[in-house]
């Protein structure tokens, strides 16, 4: 069994060996409210992510990790820390340049799927692109190739009420993708779908998303899923309390109780 | 991203329908009222129109065409001697009765017109001569008179019935505007109208005359107030008096404006709400949008885009039906219907003014989106 294990801590004080993480978030703090209603969901958060790397942020409800998700994808801005992503320090960028710099940089990947209902599988696939001024003609034929990659090269034209929802997360995932991005942000990508199809939609990620030039973050609180990944980070009450590796075992055999009702089986190690 | 824009709108079936509606009944309601007061405005100055003299004179106090003043009988000659005037003529005007040959009587407006020239007369005759004119008894009656004094049976040229006991002889029917009080005119020569008319001290009704072709019709009017001391108008300002006296006398602005502001107001409120309903259903899509990398600005133009678009289709959809609705229901001239270009832009105006406060609110809301919303 190979054991990858990581704190967050030792990423950080460990000298960079390689190239630049993919995200590396130090110290960051972020509150919502002010006064008697200010509440801290981010508590000093340290943790890198790596190129090339498929990292699962799990925990309870409520704990930051959509928060968290949000700050990284440069949609909230944090109160202190440091914050690079892609080796760009984000909180520095202003609003115009970080939209820009998150559409060009970044895909997404949402619970509830967000496909527009009134376009076909091929034009939502095509959004991210249009919206960068892609021309029309060019979108729409790397969206059909796109789709043909994540096996819905012949649903090209439907739209989203006549796909089943793990065909929509497809399509979603072929718009998180279509324009190569190098940061994949999924949020909870199986939650609303059955087992099977959300282990389907794991090995799409897993052989069509990760790439050596690319990053991909997953929250979820499926643990069926966790043996996709290459590290978990499990974040509880703002803080990160555990970053630990995957044992890398055949698919199928790993299966582990849900976050928050336990521990997954693979060797963790909490920061200090 | 106009491309999507637009599938998103057209997509939506129902609502593009209930905002297309909201906005077609606002334009039609808005034209066809517009249409209906301007066409009645058109007939209340249709006894200046029809006779088609450049420059009108009459009574200092004069307040509309109707409210006839009269005027003493020199004034023709007074008129013709100011510099400039190529010609001036007498013109009476006054309410009559005509009994028919079956005992009937119907209110009359009589019209004498100088007999040698007949300026003055109908631009257009159905049947009969206007020369006619000039033979003993004859009159002209309108089209109007024939459909309100007993239909062509009753009234038809060589039909003869009295005004004040005095023959009258058909010898011809004129198209013309009809009138704002929907009165039948009758026409007849000066001489012969003022025989028909009651005994008054002065049966001078109005002067129409005409500039020289080298001076200026305006000029000339002001000349002939200021040497005769009278009320003297271009056929124009005579109209718009006319025009004024009704929207100022008879509340009928008030009526029909309240009409046009209502449907503004409704086609506003369903357009804008609708509009707005869209967009806040649509708000996660937008959000993903936005985590995706499009612009505040970005989506602020394809709202406008649909905006603009149905509004668009509204407003011809809206203009087809109101004049397909003038053209069926004012095709025989029983409804006063007249759609301008100017009512046209108005309603462009106001339309534009619709989409902008939709497009508006949906985009003040559409700016303050969090992306964030996207991970909920």
């Amino acid at each position: 069994m190979e054991l990858d294990t990581h704190t967050a801590e030792a990423s950080v004080e460990g000298a960079p060996k390689g190239p630049p993480p993919a995200v590396m978030v130090r110290g960051v703090i972020k509150s919502f409210g002010t006064g008697d209603t200010k509440v801290t969901v981010l508590k000093g958060i340290d943790l890198d992510v790596r190129m090339g790397e498929l990292l699962l942020l799990v925990g309870e409800s409520g704990g930051g990790k959509t928060t968290l998700l949000s700050v990284i994808a440069g949609i909230l801005d944090i109160d202190e820390g440091q914050l690079d992503v892609l080796g760009v320090p984000l909180p520095h960028l202003p609003g115009g340049k970080k939209t820009k710099f998150r559409g060009q940089t970044m895909g997404f990947i949402f619970q509830q799927f967000n496909l527009l209902p009134t376009l076909t599988a091929v034009e939502n696939v095509a959004v991210p692109l249009l919206i960068h001024g892609t021309p029309k003609k060019e979108a729409l034929h790397r969206a059909r190739t796109m789709l043909e990659t994540v096996g819905l090269g012949d649903r090209t034209e439907f739209v989203p009420a006549k796909l089943s929802g793990g065909q929509q997360q497809r399509v979603a995932i072929a718009r998180a993708l279509v324009s190569e991005p190098r940061l994949l942000i999924c949020d909870e990508p199986t939650a609303a779908l059955d087992g099977e199809n959300g282990q389907k939609i794991m090995a799409i990620l897993r052989d069509v998303g990760r790439s050596p030039e690319r990053a991909v973050i997953v929250v979820t609180h499926d643990s069926r899923i966790f043996r996709f990944g290459d590290r978990i980070a499990e974040l509880t009450d703002g803080r990160i309390v555990s970053v630990r590796g995957v044992p890398k075992t055949p698919p199928g055999e790993l299966t582990g109780p849900t976050v928050g009702g336990g521990a997954p089986s693979a060797s963790t190690e909490s920061p200090s | 991203m106009s491309y999507v824009a637009l599938k998103m709108l057209f997509g939506d079936r129902a609502k593009y329908l209930m905002l297309l509606c909201g906005l077609t009944f606002c334009v039609m309601l808005i034209v066809q009222q517009g249409s209906i007061f301007w066409g009645l405005m058109i007939w209340s100055q249709s006894g200046i129109s029809n006779l088609n003299a450049p420059i009108w004179v009459t009574d200092p106090n004069i307040s509309q065409v109707a409210e006839v003043k009269p005027i003493a009988s020199t004034t023709v000659e007074r008129v013709r001697s100011v510099p400039g005037v190529e010609w001036a003529v007498p013109l009476y005007r006054g309410v009559g009765r005509a009994r028919l040959a079956n005992g009937e009587y119907h209110q009359i407006t009589l019209m004498g017109l100088d007999a040698s020239t007949l300026i003055g007369r109908p631009g257009h005759m159905q049947e009969g001569r206007i020369e006619d004119l000039r033979t003993p008894d004859a009159v002209v009656v309108d089209q109007w008179a024939v459909e309100r004094m007993g239909g062509p049976e009753a009234i038809k040229v060589g039909t003869i019935f009295e005004i004040n006991d005095k023959k009258a002889r058909v010898v011809g029917i004129a198209h013309v505007q009809k009138d704002f009080q929907n009165i039948p005119s009758v026409y007849a020569t000066f001489e012969r109208a003022t025989t028909y008319a009651p005994p008054e001290r002065r049966l001078l009704s109005y002067v129409l005359a005409k500039a020289r072709d080298n001076e200026p019709v305006e000029a000339v009017t002001r000349r002939i107030a200021e040497q005769t001391g009278l009320g003297a108008f271009t056929q124009e300002e005579f109209g718009w008096k006319t025009i004024l006296w009704v929207l100022k006398n008879t509340g009928i602005g008030i009526n029909f404006g309240t009409t046009i502001l209502l449907g503004f107001i409704v086609g506003m409120a369903i357009a804008g709400q609708t509009f707005y309903l869209f967009t806040v259903e649509n708000l996660k899509q937008f959000g993903a949008l936005k985590a995706m990398g499009a612009s505040t600005f970005a989506l602020a133009r394809m709202i406008i885009l649909q905006a603009f678009t149905v509004g668009l289709i509204g407003f011809g959809v809206g203009i087809g039906l109101a004049t397909l609705f003038g053209t069926l229901a004012a095709s025989r001239g029983q409804l006063p219907f007249s759609e301008t270009w100017p009512l046209l832009w108005l309603v462009f105006g106001s339309l534009l003014a619709i989409c902008i406060f939709s497009a508006t609110i949906s985009i003040i809301k559409l700016a303050k989106l969090e992306p964030a919303i996207v991970f909920r």
